[in-house]
């Protein structure tokens, strides 16, 4: 080697450094590399995996509540059965649980007492009453939800070992608790109301079926408006439309808009829909529209996809029997392509289910306790509903809004899964 | 209700329009359709293209202007002393009158005024009412005929109904602007008003923002503060948080997926990214407020650092997590455009696959992971929710990212839910921000579009 590069002083050829030890560098770069790869992907999928864990170990307990099961005597003098809409029907449920406990004496332990019960048992009393005026007079066996506090407790949120005034339990009512556990009167059982009634202020009562009613509204709207709209878009510039300076401004603006903040489209629906059209606030329709131009360029894009994905053997043989541009296209490619619009309008739709931002700036965010009935009423919608609980401090509302996103990933999931099986099943090699 | 049935007598209208388009098609040739020049359904097709939408769109424009035409005769009728109010206090009224006249009162005591303009109001909406169903029906009916009568043996309907759904496909293209033209006319309307208000100066330069105006004329700072520095340096710097995470992880993942992983690991790891995407950033916000800023600022306690409850890095971290499925899809794309001839020529040259990616597929990528990068950037600034729930309010103008920061997002959702006057500087102040946010947003797609364009047309 010496030699040879003495014969040649004018060293303009470079060596490379083929060593054992600068080889060893270079695989030992090589592997961190791949490390640095296995390291990201670890990061990704284990961020996913807490949020999953965090927001199920949260939520899964929202599904069961408790329950507290009393003998209820409805006594005839309380009752009048002219008058059962104003009855003191928490008196009765006081009665019957200070018959289980009957050394509670004093006023404010009474209150303490039936603070352990729902507020909302009473209402359910009456119903009950009301239902079957027979039922005065006889004692019967009623089963209330307890109030959030002991459900809590129940599931183990509130610490028995926390200060007194640090928890919302006192020791007494704890030690309530405890006797009335012992006596086999407390249980659990599935949340029903949590699934099927609206929202509320008392956590043990509040339900999403209100705002899953509000979202099936609201993503009806936008599906009949996106869906022509833009499936008409599509078909016209990749089938019709000449390239000129107005397909031109067209294309880039719909590029433009699928990357438009979401909540600038919000601020569309407050001045334009609300503002100069006069439509009603919270409504379902309005965010259906301003959904709809949210997704409007993602369906245009994948119905543009999809179009270009059928073959022209398919176009040449439509025009070789006389079709006109029109039959070929409407008798021809579109339903071929049906299948790849239908995934990414899914998808699509998907996407559009968990937008909440424009939501709230068209004032889909009020508390509404009931089940809409229509697209103009008043409502909110599943993902609203996740932020408005989830600012509320209570304790009872954290387990509420980690069900509730429960609930909105599976349908999320749910989405997803029929647009793949669409894709699988229906997806063609040509 | 009404509309309902306005909107279905014109339906059945329509069908009973093709079936007579039809007929009378077949009927003109002596029941042999094949000498019509076009198919008996084309020309039914005709008529009810005729019958329905001429009566629709007099429909919706009818719809959409009689609120307003109503409102005008209303207040033209108030009595002076009324009429002569301010607009946001004959705004105030002209609702009272509405509840009025729907019959929801309010409870309040109304002046025999009010009482008068809401009868008014009940009785001309009565009217329009009646109205709308008698010219829509007219006006379907009108189009039936006259598509009707056009019908011969050597019409051209499939021409025609071509002719007529090219225009309507056409229209259907055109929403797409009108919605860029809505928001811009939206925003710059909007906007303007609180420039009258604020000088645009003291937005756009101004170090200090707190909107919040006194409830008393007197009351000090009751003008508030609108400079958006603070909220503008708080965006970025949660957009660069967010960034520091997303690129690194983003990019590496998608690497890896490519050129190293197993088929195994890429069925795992593929839809983990796609799951990713598809979260709803109101669960990542959730997420954000209550697991990562917590855990955050135990972390920071127990080596005595003083973490903010609703710190920048809790919201960038977590927006970061949200943006790698973006990064990775898009360099992944980019990535796979890099012809293989370059990588084949790197490694006949002895590279080893680090190298051949480091050296030679990320510089030959690197204008597409820029544009991919850019567009990242702008979504993230864009984004709402995660900031919503786990960002401050308090603007701070701070490059800390332990302290709590606002953003611009923040502030337009905290100026606009409840509120509901449109004329206070405080409300309008958020269609200034909104207008900000669109200009910076679109700027960067414009850019990072271009940059992703012009590379492609080198390999292509």
């Amino acid at each position: 080697m010496t030699d040879m590069t003495l014969e040649r002083p004018v060293a303009t050829i470079r060596h490379p450094d083929l060593s054992e030890k600068r080889l060893k560098r270079r695989y030992a770069a090589e592997l961190r590399f791949k490390l640095y790869g296995i390291l990201a992907l670890a990061i990704a999928g284990g961020m996913l995996a807490l949020l999953l864990v965090s927001i199920v170990s949260k939520g899964y307990t929202a599904f069961w509540r408790t329950e507290i099961t009393l003998n209820v005597h409805l006594d005839p003098a309380e009752l009048d059965p002219a008058n059962l809409a104003t009855a003191n029907y928490q008196a009765l449920i006081r009665s019957s649980l200070l018959t289980l406990l009957p050394e509670v004496e004093s006023r404010g332990d009474r209150r303490a007492l039936s603070e352990l019960v729902s507020g909302d048992a009473a209402i359910e009393l009456q119903r009950l009453v009301q239902a079957d005026p027979s039922l005065i007079g006889q004692t019967i066996e009623f089963t209330a939800a307890t109030s959030d506090d002991v459900d809590m407790l129940e599931k183990g949120y509130i610490s028995r070992d926390a200060a007194e005034g640090d928890r919302q339990l006192s020791d007494r009512q704890i030690a309530w608790f405890d006797q009335l556990s012992e006596q086999g009167i407390i249980g659990t059982a599935l949340n029903t109301p949590f699934l099927t009634s609206g929202d509320s202020r008392e956590p043990e009562l509040a339900g999403i079926w209100g705002a899953v009613v509000g979202s099936f509204y609201t993503m009806m709207v936008t599906l009949l408006l996106a869906f022509p709209l833009a499936v008409a878009t599509a078909i016209y510039l990749e089938e019709f439309a000449t390239r000129n300076r107005w397909t031109d401004i067209i294309e880039v603006n719909i590029n433009n808009l699928a990357a438009v903040p979401s909540i600038v489209f919000g601020l569309l629906g407050l001045a334009i829909f609300l503002g100069f059209f006069g439509l009603p606030r919270s409504a379902p329709l309005v965010g259906g529209m301003v959904l709809a131009l949210i997704v409007l360029p993602t369906i245009i894009i994948a119905t543009r996809a999809a179009l270009k994905a059928v073959p022209p053997s398919i176009r040449e043989a439509a025009y070789g029997i006389g079709a006109s541009r029109m039959q070929v296209v409407f008798h021809h490619v579109l339903p071929l392509a049906m299948p790849g619009i239908l995934t990414g309008t899914i998808i699509g739709m998907a996407h559009a289910l968990g937008e909440t931002a424009p939501l709230l700036m068209i004032g889909m965010v009020a508390f509404i306790v009931d089940i809409p009935a229509g697209p103009l009423d008043a409502a909110t919608a599943l993902p609203v509903q996740i932020f408005m609980w989830s600012d509320i401090p209570e304790r009872g509302f954290v387990e509420k809004t980690s069900a509730a996103i429960m609930v909105l990933l599976a349908f999320l999931v749910i989405m997803n899964a029929v647009a793949i099986m669409l894709r699988r099943h229906f997806e063609r090699r040509w | 209700m009404q509309t309902l049935i306005v909107l279905a007598a014109l339906l059945v209208l329509t069908f009973a329009g093709f079936h007579l388009g039809r007929r009378r098609a077949v009927s003109t040739v002596g029941g042999r359709p094949s000498r019509l020049h076009s198919l008996p359904s084309y020309h039914g097709l005709y008529v009810a293209l005729w019958c329905g939408i001429p009566a629709l769109a007099l429909f919706a424009i009818w719809s959409i202007a009689e609120p307003h035409i109503l409102d005008s005769i209303v207040v033209s009728e108030l009595p002076a002393a009324q009429a002569e109010l301010g607009d946001a206090q004959l705004g105030l009224l002209l609702n009272d009158i509405r509840n009025l006249a729907s019959g929801d009162a309010t409870g309040a005591a109304a002046d025999p005024a009010m009482i008068a303009a809401a009868e008014r109001l009940r009785s001309l909406r009565e009217i329009a009412g009646a109205g709308l169903l008698v010219a829509a029906l007219s006006a379907a009916v009108a189009g039936l005929a006259f598509g009707r009568r056009r019908i011969a043996r050597a019409f051209r309907a499939r021409n025609a109904v071509e002719r007529i759904v090219t225009i309507v496909m056409i229209v259907c293209a055109t929403i797409s602007i009108l919605t860029t033209i809505g928001i811009v006319m939206s925003l710059l309307f909007e906007s303007i008003r609180f420039f009258e208000q604020v000088p645009i100066t003291e937005f756009l330069f101004g170090l200090q923002w707190s909107p919040q105006t006194a409830m008393r004329e007197d009351q000090i700072g009751s003008s508030g503060a609108f400079g958006a520095v603070p909220l503008i340096t708080g965006t970025l710097l949660i957009t660069v948080i967010a960034m520091l995470v997303a690129v690194p992880v983003g990019l590496l993942s998608a690497i890896y997926m490519a050129d190293y992983a197993t088929p195994r690991v890429r069925a795992v790891a593929k839809p983990v990214l796609e799951i990713l995407a598809g979260i709803p950033t109101v669960v990542y916000g959730f997420f954000a407020a209550l697991t990562i800023a917590p855990a955050l600022r135990e972390a920071g306690a127990s080596i005595g650092l003083d973490v903010a409850s609703e710190s920048a890095l809790a919201a960038g971290a977590v927006m970061g997590i949200m943006i790698i499925p973006f990064i990775s899809s898009l360099s992944d794309d980019v990535m796979n455009a890099v012809p293989q001839t370059l990588r084949d020529g790197s490694f006949a040259l002895g590279a080893t696959k680090s190298e051949t990616i480091r050296q030679v597929v990320v510089p030959a990528a690197l204008p597409g992971i820029v544009g991919g990068v850019l567009l990242a950037i702008s979504r993230a600034i864009g984004e709402t929710m995660i900031v919503v729930m786990a960002a401050g309010l308090s603007a701070n103008l701070t490059g800390n990212p332990l302290e709590a920061v606002s953003t611009i997002t923040v502030q337009i959702k905290t100026l606009l839910v409840g509120d509901q006057e449109f004329d206070s500087a405080k409300t309008l102040s958020a269609f200034a921000l909104g207008l900000l946010l669109f200009v910076i947003t679109l700027c960067l797609n414009v850019v990072a579009l271009r940059v992703v364009r012009k590379y492609r047309e080198k390999y292509d």
